[in-house]
């Protein structure tokens, strides 16, 4: 919004991994309020994680992933940042989840790490992990898709 | 060694030009993205693409961490940063270093000791290079001691200022110290600093800057100046090579005196050394250093024929530097427009969108730098420049005709561009005869009003 009021633009529109937000000053003969579908979690979500390296590791805060609905009603769970996919919290140890398995929107699936910091990877959503297309140490872009999970 | 894979860290039309060289030598690229240019025409020339964050560059672009996890993600052996952004970060050189990644740039220990603009002055004096007269004072006696040494009219300058601000010019010496008073006293409310310098005062001054390459270990050529006095708001718009009107003599000691500059830090790649040239003492002043490839590269390249791109790759490869001084010639003429996405009918207001059609001219003499193609997206997160329009001629004149031709050629539809306003810089009596100062773009908008 900062960046509507600070230009001389009556409209903004943004797109961006599926979430469409339209901003539009007031005045401008159009919808005046903020309209976002599906709204992404904007809030970090912090969690001390174990790491998956046997030296300890900080674990930051990374922004929820954007869950979006994809073909067939599966929801993609997103990496929310580049880096090096972790399905488990350290190397011969289970994984953080099984295709099968329920997800809560706060339920971690995976650990993305950046430079040996580890960045926990949350579902986003609530229902059943369908299949798991993230490679286990292998690089992952940001926004690509780790989960297929089934919604509620 | 032998790079084979370079991740570029960059985006817009630099990113497509090291692309095309990258192709030329048949190195493989991997470009890093924001969400913002996932479909931009990098991203389709690139071998490989990785978004790196969301489209604000501190998200994306601007994350040294990323861009190493990235390049080394994808088997990269060098990494090249292109110009803004993280490309004279010591943070970055340093952690590719450490991570045995090639750095396509200068040591970290270079970009520190240019970066910093004291540290850069000190550097300039070391190596006998004239700097801009002044220096710091402490007290009114030690103010009037060095107003007098420097001579009339001079700047009072806040250590905390910059860009511009915290300036106060004074024109007679009887004014120095009530004006260093008051310029003190400010300084301390506005930057917390009350610290204040005293600097000459060019009342006409041109920026002229030397190209340079450097193998590193003590070798350095330069690739001839660049004139960019075409400004507006310390932005350059149009920059030519050679400067117009500049004595012979002292061209000679302005290459010099950029290539001693370089050679004393044993400089590393490709780097510019930048000039304040007094148009009435004909005299010159170091500015800054500038540790990595420039916007305003092709000029040089039109006239030299030599691919800075690759000299920058060939020498981070450890191939040092193949050219010698007298390998480099200077054929003709070059002068470069900038095309911004920034309408100047309405105060220079930044224009993004959707490019709906893109028409670039071409022909014998002519070179377009861009990623604008049909289609393709020009976002609200970066700087405005879109593309690079540089015409290459038997001399000034002609180079000048030809670009005037070239920018007549130029469509772009959707977005509102600056190539009228180019066209009209180009056909001002005071630029067609050369040698304007950096008050020129302000005095040419004053005139037409639209200042």
């Amino acid at each position: 919004m900062a960046l509507l009021e600070a230009s001389r633009f009556d409209r903004l529109n943004l797109e961006m991994d599926g979430v469409k937000l339209e901003l539009v000053r007031s005045g401008a003969g159009g919808r005046s309020a903020a309209v976002a579908a599906p709204a992404p979690v904007a809030a970090p979500a912090p969690v001390s994680a174990p790491a998956p390296v046997s030296a300890p590791a900080p674990v930051a805060a990374a922004p929820a992933p954007v869950a979006a609905q994809s073909r067939e009603g599966l929801i993609e769970v997103k990496s929310p940042l580049l880096g090096i996919f972790y399905r488990a919290p350290k190397p011969g140890e289970a994984s953080f989840v099984e295709v099968g398995d329920r997800v809560e929107p706060d339920t971690i699936i995976g650990i993305v790490e950046v430079m040996k910091l580890m960045n926990s990877a949350r579902a986003g959503v609530s229902g059943t992990v369908v299949e798991i297309t993230g490679q286990n140490g292998e690089l992952v872009e940001h926004g690509e898709v780790l989960l297929l999970v089934k919604p509620d | 060694m032998s790079i084979k894979r370079i991740f570029i860290a960059n985006r817009g039309e630099i990113a497509v030009r090291i692309i095309r060289t990258c192709q030329k030598l048949g190195i493989e690229t991997v470009l890093g993205v924001s969400e913002a240019d996932r479909a931009s025409l990098g991203a389709q020339m690139a071998d490989r693409t990785l978004c790196l964050g969301p489209s604000q560059p501190g998200a994306s672009y601007l994350k040294v961490e990323t861009v190493v996890q990235a390049a080394l993600g994808s088997q990269c052996d060098a990494i090249h940063p292109g110009y803004g952004f993280l490309s004279e970060r010591a943070d970055l050189a340093n952690l590719c270093e450490k991570e045995g990644v090639v750095f396509i740039g200068p040591t970290a220990l270079q970009i520190e000791a240019v970066g910093d603009k004291l540290r850069a002055r000190t550097e300039a004096i070391a190596a006998d290079v004239p700097v801009v007269p002044g220096g710091p004072v402490g007290s009114p006696e030690e103010a009037a001691a060095l107003g007098a040494q420097i001579g009339a009219p001079l700047l009072v300058k806040a250590v905390g200022g910059g860009g511009g601000r915290g300036m106060k010019l004074v024109e007679r010496l009887e004014d120095l110290l009530p004006t260093m008073d008051m310029a003190s006293a400010e300084a301390g409310a506005a930057f917390g600093d009350a610290r204040v310098y005293l600097e000459r005062y060019v009342a006409e001054g041109r920026h002229i800057e030397v190209q340079l390459l450097g193998d590193g270990a003590g070798k350095v050529i330069h690739l001839g100046e660049r004139d960019c006095s075409v400004q507006r708001r310390y932005q350059k718009l149009v920059e030519e090579t050679p400067a117009p009107h500049l004595p012979a003599d002292t061209r000679e000691r302005l290459l010099e005196a950029a290539v001693r500059f370089a050679a004393r830090l044993n400089y590393r790649g490709a780097g510019t050394v930048e000039f304040l040239y007094d148009i009435k003492r004909d005299e010159f002043y170091f500015l800054e250093m500038n540790a990595r490839i420039q916007v305003e590269h092709p000029v040089t390249e039109m006239v030299t024929g030599v691919d800075l791109v690759e000299q920058q790759i060939a020498i981070a490869d450890g191939r040092g530097l193949a050219l010698d001084q007298a390998d480099v010639t200077f054929t003709g003429a070059a002068v470069e427009c900038r095309v911004n996405a920034e309408d100047p009918a309405n105060g220079f207001a930044p224009s993004p969108g959707t490019v709906a059609r893109a028409q670039w001219p071409q022909g014998a003499g002519i070179r377009v730098d861009s990623h604008i193609v049909d289609g393709a997206k020009v976002p609200p997160f970066y700087d405005s420049m879109i593309a690079k329009v540089i015409a290459h001629g038997p001399d000034r004149e002609s180079a000048i005709a030809l670009l005037q031709r070239a920018l007549a050629d130029t469509r772009i539809e959707g977005i509102a561009t600056n190539t009228a306003f180019q066209s009209t810089i180009l056909q001002h009596p005071a630029f067609a005869h050369g040698g304007v100062d950096t008050g020129f773009l302000a005095r040419m908008l004053a005139e037409e009003g639209t200042a």
